[in-house]
Order: C-alpha cells, then structure tokens, then sequence
C-alpha cells in the first residue's frame, strides 16, 4: 500500500503538443492518500482512464512526475509498481479455467500453490462463483466474465493500489449492488487505496470516501460528496452532481445582492466586484415556490418522480428546475420562485467565487 | 399449411440440374467410367471391376508418390505457419508501415503459379541465376537438377517463399482483432511474452490458424504447376508429386484406367482430410463455446 503523490502530471497523445487543447490530461498536482477511497468522476472522454494508465503505468505521461510513498515511479513499468487494475470490458484468459485465471497474477509472481489455492478460493467466495472454479472461462457471460476480472484484480493482497476502470458497466443493475458492496467491504477490511474511475454520480458517491470531479482533462474539484453537492467548486461539478443538475442563470453581482433575469435576489453575504462572465448557481432543491415572493417564472411541466418532484420552468428564456416535496399542493397561482440565499454559489467564468 | 403437390415444379429446377450436369457430374462420371474399364483399343471397352484400384494400392509407385506428397505437405505446414506467426506478430499493428507491410507481404500471392516456377528455375540455376551463382561462388556445389536433396530444399523454400504470406495475413488478421485492454490486463498480472502469447494471442488466432493450415494443406497437397516448372518431378523421381505422377500416368503414358482410378482416390484422400480437419475444428469451437 501506498500513497501516490501526483507532480505536475500532464499528458498528450500527440507527439508534440503546443496548445492546452492538445492536452488529454492537462497539469495536475494532487496527492491519493493512503488507504483512502477515491472515486474519479467525469463525462466519458475527460481524461479518467488516461490519468489511471498513468498511474498503473501503462502510459508514460508527456510531462510530470509520479511518487508511490515518495518513490519516483514515472518510468518504471507496471509490473514492478504492484498495481491492480480492473478494465471497463471484461479480460478474461480463455482458454484458462476460472481458477487459473484467478490464480493467474499470483504465479505469474512465484507463489507458492498452497498460498495460491487458499487466495484463489477466498476470491472466489468473494465474487460468487465457487461453484465454476473448475469451467473454461470462455463462452461464460459478461457478468461472469466481469467478476473473475473483479477477481483478478483483488487476488493479490500486497498492491500498492487498486484501479477500477468503470468495471460495473456490463453488470446488471442487481449485481452492481452487491458488487459495490463487496468493493467496499474489501476496502474495509483490507484498507487498499482505491481509485475507482465511473461516469455515474450515484456510483461515484456511493464508494468513495473523496471524489475527484474531472472534466476536459482537468480536475476541477476534490471533496466528499457534501462538499461536491453544497459547494461545487466548478460550474461542471453544478451540472454533472445531481439530478437534475444545478440551475445556472447570468447574473450581476454587487455586494449582497445579486441581479439576474426577472429581477433581483438577495445573497446570504458580501460579494466583491467580479468580473467576467458572472452566473449564479442554485440547486433544485434551494428553490421555492410561492404565489407571492421571489422571481415570476413560466411553468412548463411537472414530473413527478416518486419521492418529489420536478418542475420545469422558465425563467425570461432560461432553464430552471425545481424541486417540490411530494406533499405539497402546487396551485395555479404558484408562479414564482425563491431561492435560498443560504446555498447560493457564486461563479465567475465557471469557477466558484468566495464570499468576502 | 397443406403442402400443394404440383410436378411442374420440377422444370424450374431443370436448369440448374442440367448446368450442374455438364459442369461436374458428367466429368466426374467419365473419370468413374474410365476407373472401373480397360480398353485395348478401337474405343471397346471392357469391365475391370476394382482392378485399376487393386493395382493402385499394390503399385510401390503411387505409395512412393504419397510419401513424398505428404513429407512435402508435412515440411511447408511446419514452416509456414511457425513463420506466418511468427512475421504476422513482428509486423507493425497501425500507421502508414502497417499498409506499405501489408502490401508487400500480398505480392507474393498475386504472382501466377507457373511464373512463381520460372522465376525459381531461373534464380537457382548456377550459371546466370542470382542464388545458384552466389551459392555456387561460395563453394556449394548447389545443383536442383541432379541432387535430390537440393531439388526438394528448391521447392519447399519456393513454397515457403510464395505462400508465408497468406499465413501470416491471416494471424495479422487475428491479432488485429484483439482489444488493447487484453495486453494492458496481461501486463497489470506481471505476465511474460510467452504467456501473452500463449493464452492471448494464439487463442485469438487460432481459428483463423486452422483456416490457414486447411487452405495450405489441400493447396500443398494438389501441388502441380510449380515444381513441375521447376524440376519436371526430377531429378529421376525425387519431387514427384501425386499430382505430377498422376499427369504423367494420364497424359505421358495415356493410361486412362490407371490414371482415373488414381483421380479418385486422390480426390478422397484430400476430402477425407478435409472433413477430418473440419470436424477438428467444429468440436474446437463446441468445447470452447
């Protein structure tokens, strides 16, 4: 186990970059604690699997460096940094039995068999499939595959980190339950550093004890999944955490007071003067609806989802969701909205701004 | 639905029934014909019965034939696939090398069978051929024409020569077929060239392997037109193929009876085969699948 320290981390697939758009991951300086699980978050393209081939050293990146517990590591090759890594697509060895696939990266180092026999049969205990140890890993199915990889990648017990690359993908949704847990149980018990790449939010809130938000081969933010839902760091993080996402409207800010579209709404402090473009954002949740204070709005529709539900809205041509508890009765006259000065966020070219 | 009975159908198929005729049933009728009658001329024929076959099976000429065919079919098999492998993982996998390799490795597989011969013929000759000359310089009495030894190690590195190729297209064309994540997972469980070899490359190609072995096989197996170009079966019989023994017995000496006979046995021995490799190959795929 180890901590992995990250140094002026960037990489490009092209041979010579010049431009930050040339940049598929661009300069990142960030330090994955020890025995700490991670959940790395982002829309498909944004640079999560290259930042995890980076560090299981299948890529070696353009510029930066990499420490394991303060080690350089950023040329060594992925055999001697003892990373495990489980890919978005099942890889299993097909002509192997399920037990030898499993057994697989521990003889692969020299193990002794009896170590291996005992590994091989916790692992397969853990992921179910006790029964199978002895069938020729090919023609199983997807789910079947996908666990064994599960496998392979938690056989061996000295890693000095663990790296999923979205490996529920293929899994039906019953079975990414139990696997999740049975992830999550492992980290618990075993306390490997765990890097765990997903484009889903739930996925991502659900494992990890810190999730790192990325987007255009950026980190745009680190926090626990409050901090992520309260405080988005990045006008993206607003969008991409919850469902729906936070609501975004152009606004002109000066002191406590905040100007935007259909009027004026009040903020919870003192803003300086900003420049640039300036939105304001407010979560569905932090809104209101009334018939007498707040802002008019146009109401389009309203889905009800079970446990609330959503209204939406427009205001002066902009998008606005709201989230109305399932209990309360939406009248006719409901045609304006409040927000919540409280958990108002502030951005100016997409990046949060704090109060003075 | 209740089945309409109409015979009127059958005329529709007629055409078919009569091109199929004049295309492969009356022909192979004829051989059948030729195989079990002897004739002692002025076009009377006689009925032989099995006899033309009971010679053949007792003739030390046609088993001496079979043996060279299948040492012959057996050495190229040996070195062409090893080698087609072997080239197929050495060659570039994306970029403007993979096309220009790809290119080349297809030359030798448009060339004609009997030029293929010829310009054999003509390398290895001592006195203006590149290869005779240059080994001939070198102190190696090298002469295809009157050394057996040097006959057959001409004809299999022509075979070697004309037909690598296509093995090693076919396991390119497998390789290719392999996701990234395969080697990338194979590296994560610290696994060696020969494992990654082992149990990720050779499974993925080996269905276009089998392929591979089966077309060079039968294409091995029916050889004529390049030794024939390049040794005349020569010297004495040392590179007499079935097939060059069976044009011999037809055409040289016009033993037709014989020479049918002969034709037909061929003909099953290469479907047998066939069908053996076949059913190989499907219980391969069931036993995986």
């Amino acid at each position: 186990m180890a901590e992995i320290t990250l140094e002026n981390l960037a990489h490009s697939y092209l041979p010579r970059p010049a431009r930050p758009e040339d940049f598929a991951l661009k300069e990142l300086n960030h330090v994955w604690q020890d025995g700490a699980a991670y959940a790395l978050l982002g829309a498909s393209g944004c640079g999560k699997s290259t930042l995890l081939n980076i560090i299981s050293g299948l890529l070696i990146p353009s510029q930066g460096r990499i420490l394991f517990d303060g080690q350089d590591v950023t040329t060594a090759p992925t055999a001697e940094r003892n990373i495990a890594q489980v890919f978005q697509f099942p890889v299993v060895y097909d002509t192997m039995t399920v037990r030898d696939n499993l057994a697989f990266p521990l003889r692969n180092r020299g193990r002794p068999e009896a170590y291996v026999a005992e590994r091989v049969n916790q692992i397969a205990a853990m992921i179910g499939m006790e029964h199978m140890l002895d069938r020729k890993a090919r023609g199983l199915t997807a789910d079947a595959k996908q666990k064994i990889s599960l496998g392979r990648g938690m056989v061996r017990k000295d890693v000095n980190a663990l790296l999923f690359d979205e490996p529920l993908t293929v899994i039906d949704p019953h079975m990414k339950w139990e696997l999740r847990t049975q992830l999550k149980k492992l980290h618990h018990d075993f306390g490997h550093t765990m890097i765990y790449v997903t484009h889903d939010q739930t996925e991502a809130l659900t494992f990890a004890d810190k999730v790192v938000v990325m987007h255009d081969g950026r980190v745009v933010q680190i926090g626990t999944p409050e901090e992520l839902f309260d405080r988005p760091a990045h006008t993206f993080v607003g969008y991409f955490i919850g469902s729906p996402g936070m609501n975004l409207l152009p606004a002109e800010v000066s002191g406590r007071e905040a100007r935007v579209p259909g009027g004026v709404t009040p903020l919870a402090a003192f803003y300086p003067a900003l420049s640039g473009k300036v939105q304001l954002g407010v979560r569905p949740e932090h809104l209101r609806l009334s018939e007498t204070e707040g802002l008019s709005v146009t109401i389009r529709r309203i889905e009800d989802v079970g446990r609330h539900r959503i209204v939406r809205a427009e205001l002066e041509g902009h998008d606005l969701n709201i989230i109305a508890p399932e209990d309360q009765v939406i009248g006719a006259g409901m045609t304006r909205v409040v927000l919540d000065p409280a958990r108002v966020n502030i951005y100016a070219d997409d990046w949060r701004v704090d109060a003075a | 639905m209740e089945k309409t009975v109409n015979h009127k159908a059958w005329f529709l198929v007629l055409p078919v029934l009569v091109l199929v005729a004049f295309s492969a049933v009356i022909p192979l009728m004829t051989v059948v014909n030729y195989a079990f009658q002897d004739t002692f001329g002025n076009n009377v024929f006689f009925w032989n019965g099995l006899g033309w076959f009971e010679d053949l099976l007792a003739s030390e000429r046609m088993w001496n034939a079979l043996g060279r065919q299948l040492v012959f079919s057996g050495t190229i098999l040996a070195i062409e696939i090893p080698l087609g492998v072997f080239v197929a993982l050495n060659m570039p996998k994306r970029g403007v090398w993979a096309s220009v390799v790809l290119v080349l490795m297809s030359l030798p597989l448009l060339i004609p069978w009997n030029v293929v011969g010829t310009i054999w013929q003509i390398f290895g000759r001592v006195d203006i051929g590149l290869l005779g000359y240059t080994l001939d310089s070198m102190g190696i009495r090298y002469n295809y024409t009157q050394n057996p030894v040097h006959a057959w190690v001409t004809v299999i590195v022509m075979d070697v020569w004309h037909w690598t190729s296509l093995v090693a297209l076919l396991a390119y064309a497998g390789l290719q077929s392999i996701p990234d994540a395969y080697y990338q997972a194979a590296r994560i469980d610290q696994a060696s060239r020969w494992k990654v070899f082992r149990y990720i490359e050779l499974p993925k190609m080996a269905g276009v392997l089998m392929i591979a072995v089966l077309l060079r096989f039968m294409d091995s197996f029916m050889i004529y037109t390049e030794p024939f170009v390049v040794t005349g079966g020569g010297p004495g019989n040392a590179t007499t193929f079935l097939s060059i023994d069976l044009v011999k017995m037809a055409l040289g000496q016009f033993d037709l009876g014989p020479a049918a006979a002969f034709s037909l046995m061929y003909f099953l021995v290469i479907l047998l085969i066939s069908w053996v490799f076949y059913t190989v190959m499907t219980n391969l795929d069931k036993r995986g699948g």
